[in-house]
């Protein structure tokens, strides 16, 4: 075979990982990876900050569920992609982030561009890797998309110098990866799920806790199939949502510390507890000391570092979410001891119970005539798009009503920065996810402080006919900071008032967009509407909401989960 | 409590490192860290000593085995273990205090390994605490410098 180099073979692994699309932003040592890209069907998408590179290929794999892939030049190219990475590991998304490197022998002397980019990110990827030589290129890359995607996914960074791919090698053939220091637990251990379903079957008061691991997992059917043959009422974390029907009477929607009032006090007061895929994390445990305290505890997750972690697990489960449930849904169908329309009288009382906190404080909000309140904002989206769209969010006020008033009834519907709350994530992460699926709707709904962060995308947006949409909660506040100092500072509002922001109308204009406003309720719908009509351009809309409206329910911050503020 | 861990790690630049940015990171102690190349020169040996509840040892060892870089992680303190520490010692030896000096080394089964004018070198091993204990009677003596080695350590009986 003939010799190619670096950077051919670099793309040519890529094609065979099955890259379709790149986002990245070249420079000085990226250039034979640019160039032999051109010669490749891989799209290339140029992105206007390289963040927003990161965020564009997470939203592309949230939403598509394959590896997204970042090219990224040395330096300072590599650095400002350190958020956007830290934001995919914090959510395990898998993701492989291919960076230039400065040539190997100057490594090490402050070259101009250089930095150490895998001494940087070593505590936010999964695993990363510097390519100090031409014939392990292709291995690593391979090694990297398979740690990428395989057991619980993650962000791998790939550093590669420029003479590395200046270097002409053979192609090394195809292997099968067999990694002597990475096999993750895929099947569950047969004793666990029995012990996990006898104590289901024992259970008065069981409550399933969903988290992202089903999504990450696919198992949004297996999961399904679990609660409704066994009547146990559901509550996801924010990753988790979309990963059983919102609209489904079992679920209660999102639990912690913007939780619906009726997910908190089930858990609270459940004797089982059924995490799946999900991490105890302290947004959703408050006080650790208080949580679900009666509660016997099945920890299902792919991550034995997960397991009692924050809280101790009674039953733990180390497999892939689909592979437990499935042996879960098989145990109990073969077991002489479940009987569906049983379990269904044995929970009826529980279910009415958990029913009746929800109608006691349902997630709700008051109407004040003309005045556009955010959570009607996004009952109307919901009810435009029915429930059908990708929705990304910022990160705030704007991302917390859209969890609570979306119902998200698909898994990859939802595509919001859970772990890290990286303000700026949403809209690159919807163009990320329109390129992926261009005939869907792509709404990213954002705050008027968060859209700025990365607003520069709009132009990538444009170039590529990325035709996403945006809805701006605009009320001159950094909303959710602000309902902290409302709350616990005495209404002292330090460093929050956005007192200028660009008119987002105009601005839609200047990069090409269609940019329209609702400052009442009643031009709501209509903007709603001609947003959605269309189909061909990038749409703002810009809703001036109530200036101090707040997320309710709240959990105060170390609070235990009952003690939650309503209005 | 404290606990003697052992971790098998790939032979990798930035190994280490990965090892130690996870306990900085997520605030775990170390008490002391011994690493060297096993008989497979491309797999290292790193025993580290460190402390916390049942709880933190647990999230220690799974965070350690998560790591892509590290082959097997075990705690050798769970069962029967020999642990080794090595210390260099220089002291002041003068007139007065050579015989003294002397002595101890003697009792502690060490010896010297360099002599000037007015210093000796001296070597030690022994478990942490001997260590500990022979610093303690050396330094009113006049020690001017140590160097230790932190402690390695073996299981007495391997696992199966």
């Amino acid at each position: 075979m003939s010799k190619i180099t670096g950077a051919q073979a670099i793309v040519k692994c890529l094609q065979e990982e099955g890259v379709d699309t790149i986002f990245g932003f070249p420079g000085g040592v990226i250039l034979d990876l640019y160039d032999a890209l051109m010669d490749s069907s891989i799209s290339n998408l140029l992105v206007r900050h390289e963040q927003g590179a990161v965020h564009a290929a997470d939203g592309y794999a949230r939403a598509s569920g394959r590896v997204g892939v970042a090219l990224l030049t040395s330096g300072p190219g590599a650095t400002n992609g350190v958020t956007g990475i830290a934001t995919a590991y914090m959510d395990s998304i898998p993701m492989v982030v291919l960076t230039g490197q400065v040539p190997r022998a100057l490594i090490g002397n402050d070259a101009f561009q250089e930095v150490d980019i895998v001494g940087i990110t070593r505590p936010c990827t999964k695993h990363n890797y510097l390519v100090s030589d031409p014939d392990e290129l292709v291995p690593i890359l391979r090694e990297a998309f398979y740690l990428a995607a395989s057991g619980r996914p993650g962000p791998v960074l790939v550093d590669m110098p420029k003479d590395v791919m200046a270097a002409k090698m053979d192609y090394p053939a195809k292997e099968e990866i067999r990694m002597q220091t990475y096999q993750p637990t895929l099947d569950p251990h047969p004793g666990q799920v029995t012990k996990a379903c006898k104590a289901i079957l024992k259970a008065r008061r069981p409550v399933l806790y969903v988290g992202g691991g089903v999504i990450l997992s696919n198992s949004n059917q297996e999961l399904t199939e679990l609660a409704e043959k066994t009547q146990i009422p559901v509550t996801m974390t924010l990753m988790g949502l979309g990963a059983f029907p919102g609209t489904n009477p079992l679920s209660m929607g999102m639990l912690g510390m913007h939780g619906s009032y009726a997910a908190n006090m089930m858990v609270a007061k459940s004797d089982l507890l059924i995490a799946v895929g999900a991490r105890f994390d302290d947004r959703i445990t408050g006080r650790l000391d208080t949580f679900a305290p009666d509660a016997e505890i099945i920890h299902i997750d792919i991550d034995p570092s997960s397991i009692s972690k924050n809280v101790k697990v009674d039953i733990p489960l180390v497999a892939d979410c689909k592979n437990a449930l499935t042996a879960m849904n098989a145990w109990l169908d073969s077991s002489a001891e479940f009987d569906r329309a049983a379990f269904a009288e044995k929970h009826r009382e529980w279910n009415e119970q958990v029913r009746e906190w929800n109608a006691k404080h349902p997630l709700s909000y008051q109407d004040e005539g003309e005045i556009i309140k955010p959570q009607f904002v996004i009952e109307t989206i919901n009810r435009l798009t029915g429930g059908d769209a990708i929705i990304t969010t910022e990160v705030g006020q704007n991302q917390m009503w859209t969890a609570q008033f979306y119902k998200f009834n698909q898994p990859r519907q939802l595509l919001t920065s859970g772990g890290l709350g990286t303000m700026g994530y949403g809209l690159p992460a919807a163009i990320g996810a329109k390129v992926a699926f261009p005939d869907k709707t792509v709404i990213d709904i954002a705050g008027d402080g968060s859209i700025q962060m990365n607003i520069q995308e709009l132009a990538t947006a444009k170039q590529y006919g990325a035709a996403v949409k945006v809805a701006i909660l605009n009320n001159g506040y950094l909303g959710m900071v602000r309902q902290w100092q409302e709350l616990f500072y005495n209404r002292r509002y330090s460093g929050t008032p956005m007192e200028v922001t660009p008119d987002f109308v105009e601005l839609a204009k200047a990069y090409g967009a269609v940019g329209l406003r609702a400052k009442t309720k009643s031009e709501v719908e209509p903007v709603i509407k001609e947003a959605l009509a269309i189909n061909d351009k990038v749409v703002i809309m810009d809703f001036v909401i109530k200036r101090e409206e707040c997320v309710f329910p709240m959990i105060p911050a170390g609070r235990s989960t009952t003690e939650m503020l309503l209005a | 409590m404290k606990h003697t861990l052992s971790v098998l790690l790939r032979n990798k630049p930035g190994a280490l490192s990965r090892v130690t940015g996870l306990f900085s990171g997520r605030g775990f102690n170390i008490e002391s860290l011994c690493v060297a190349e096993t008989l497979d020169p491309q797999v290292s040996c790193l025993t580290l000593v460190t402390r916390g509840s049942d709880a933190i040892i647990e999230q220690i060892m799974k965070q350690l085995h998560k790591l892509i870089d590290v082959i097997k992680v075990s705690d050798i303190s769970e069962g029967e273990y020999v642990e080794r520490e090595m210390v260099l010692i220089r002291m002041k030896a003068e007139a007065g205090t050579r015989a003294e000096v002397l002595r101890v080394i003697d009792i502690f089964r060490g010896k010297v390994v360099d002599v000037s004018p007015t210093s000796y070198t001296v070597e030690i091993t022994g478990s942490e605490s001997k260590v500990r204990a022979v610093i303690d009677i050396l330094r009113p003596i006049g020690i001017k410098e140590i160097v230790r080695t932190g402690t390695i350590a073996m299981a007495r009986v391997p696992k199966k």
